[in-house]
């Protein structure tokens, strides 16, 4: 399988602080690849090295199988960004954000207006083209933010944090958009915190801590590596307790032959969260 | 470079006015102050005081109207709009960035001071526009916007772009002979002002306007000043994308 993302023991120290430690990672083209894990895991940076916006200390980057650093500007040709901030121009209309991106990729004037209205109705901006980028909602921007990224038809989307900040709904017309992306071949590389979106959009998931890529693989394989049913026991109304089961058949066992003095007791399906807090000790929205 | 210097041009013919306005507002005070209040009646080498002190309002309109223009937007698209990466990731060459952001500075500077330049020949109708005083007058506003794009590119905060303006922009104004002789000064306070890119440029535009000998080491001297900030551009734009 053709690899879009390959890194190869890939390390970024900000001073003493080592923000990417010795990271390995592989992405296949065509996939939606998570990258999981609390705020300040690593994750922007390792977006900020893979876009060529930082350079990393040692080890390698290979974006479709151009070097990070010596052919910047080849990779720059293949990828589109959207970063966690908004990052529009706020004083400008939304087709003129459009324009000023689609320029910056030298694509030609006639390519220019078709693309952006081809993205606008895409994604459902078409009548908000001609208003001002300070006057629209958060989730518009992000909407925007997406169109801008797609006008040189990138091979590999990069989304950090594409739903930071906006409310439930938003967030799945948000999603269904990176679906569509997906379908129509864009190979994408999001990072979250936010568990129920890793497993809703994500083939593959890699859970970042500290740095270090701890573990990886579809969000199913990594449930069934924990034990897919999850019982939560509250001990002397003070410690909620987490066991971890293959399946129901296991877990009612398990609850049948409890102490009395554990009480409040759930049996549910485990879910990322329970993958992240058992391999780091935290949870993942944790600062 | 087009490309970097369309959205910038988008923003100016959306506030075009408002910009023009603003930017007119302290070179009209200093004419009005020092041209016909304080200055009336007094005459300088020869020339009435309005003569004399013309070519250093528009020199330091040149200054602040293109370090502005290409510093103040980059400052706010780095650190406050944070759509300055987008640059970055696009496949656009450094040197054309730089260019691009400047080419902004030197447009707003070239309105700003036609703008001032039209009301000093209408109330100076000896003030000379040769193609020198042209030459020098562009020349200004590339100098001061390859200040602005290096000055927007290294301020890290809206904090450190007051300080450098408070320290350096400011007394840079009032100090380079644009409103007085340096002539009148002592030597050694001479020699620091001739530190200043301002100095060379009033002097230059002052001896093009009034056809005096025109001091081509100045005039070098400023284009030295021009290199050395888009060298500094440069190497803060490299930096920023590491």
């Amino acid at each position: 399988m053709e690899e879009m993302i390959v890194t190869e023991a890939l390390t970024k120290k900000y001073g003493d602080i080592t923000a990417i430690d010795t990271l390995d990672l592989k992405v296949n083209a065509g996939e939606i690849y998570g990258f999981l894990g609390p705020n300040g895991a690593g994750k922007t940076t390792t977006i900020r090295v893979l876009t060529t916006l930082t350079k990393p200390t040692s080890g390698t980057a290979f974006v479709n199988g151009f070097d990070v650093v010596k052919a910047a500007d080849k990779v720059k040709e293949v990828i589109g960004v959207v970063q966690q901030h908004v990052s529009l121009d706020r004083d400008l209309t939304l087709r003129e954000n459009m324009e000023f991106r689609a320029r910056l990729h030298h694509l030609s004037s006639s390519e220019r207006k078709n693309r952006i209205a081809e993205l606008l109705d895409y994604i459902g901006l078409t009548e908000e083209a001609d208003r001002i980028v300070n006057d629209l909602s958060g989730g518009m921007k992000k909407r925007a933010m997406i169109v801008g990224s797609l006008l040189h038809k990138p091979k590999m989307l990069f989304l950090d944090e594409p739903t930071v900040g906006l409310d439930a709904q938003t967030r799945r017309r948000l999603w269904d958009s990176i679906r569509r992306l997906h379908l129509d071949g864009t190979t994408i590389f999001l990072t979250t915190h936010y568990i129920e979106e890793a497993e809703a959009l994500c083939q593959r998931v890699g859970i970042i801590h500290q740095g270090r890529l701890i573990d990886i693989g579809k969000p199913l394989e990594l449930r069934q590596r924990l034990g897919l049913v999850t019982v939560e026991t509250l001990v002397n109304n003070k410690e909620t307790r987490y066991q971890y089961f293959a399946d129901r058949a296991a877990a009612t066992s398990y609850v049948q032959n409890l102490p009395p003095e554990a009480k409040t007791i759930i049996i549910r399906d485990s879910n990322l969260e329970d993958v992240f807090v058992e391999l780091t000790g935290r949870k993942v929205g944790a600062d | 470079m087009y490309s970097v210097l369309w959205v910038d041009l988008r923003f100016l013919r959306r506030h075009w006015l408002r910009t023009l306005a603003t930017s007119l507002v302290n070179p009209i005070l200093y004419l009005v102050a020092f041209g016909y209040g304080l200055g009336s009646g007094i005459s300088f080498d020869g020339y009435t005081y309005l003569a004399f002190v013309m070519p250093g309002i528009i020199a330091l309109t040149a200054m602040s109207s293109s370090y502005g223009g290409a510093g103040l937007k980059l400052h706010v698209d780095r650190l406050f709009y944070r759509c300055f990466d987008e640059y970055l990731m696009s496949p656009i060459s450094l040197f054309a960035l730089a260019l691009g952001k400047t080419l902004i500075g030197v447009v707003r500077g070239l309105i700003s001071t036609v703008a001032i330049l039209a009301v000093g020949v209408l109330i100076l109708p000896t003030l000379i526009v040769s193609p020198l005083f042209v030459l020098v007058l562009v020349s200004s506003c590339f100098v001061f916007s390859f200040l602005g794009v290096l000055i927007g590119m290294l301020a890290k905060s809206h904090q450190d772009l007051t300080t450098f303006n408070t320290l350096v922009i400011l007394p840079m104004t009032f100090l380079s002979g644009t409103f007085f002789s340096l002539s009148q000064l002592p030597e050694a306070v001479r020699a620091v002002l001739y530190l200043l890119p301002l100095t060379h440029s009033s002097e230059c535009l002052r001896a093009a306007a009034l056809e005096q000998v025109f001091p081509w080491l100045s005039f070098l001297t400023l284009l030295g000043f021009g290199l050395a900030f888009f060298a500094g551009g440069m190497w803060a734009l490299k930096r920023a994308s590491v």
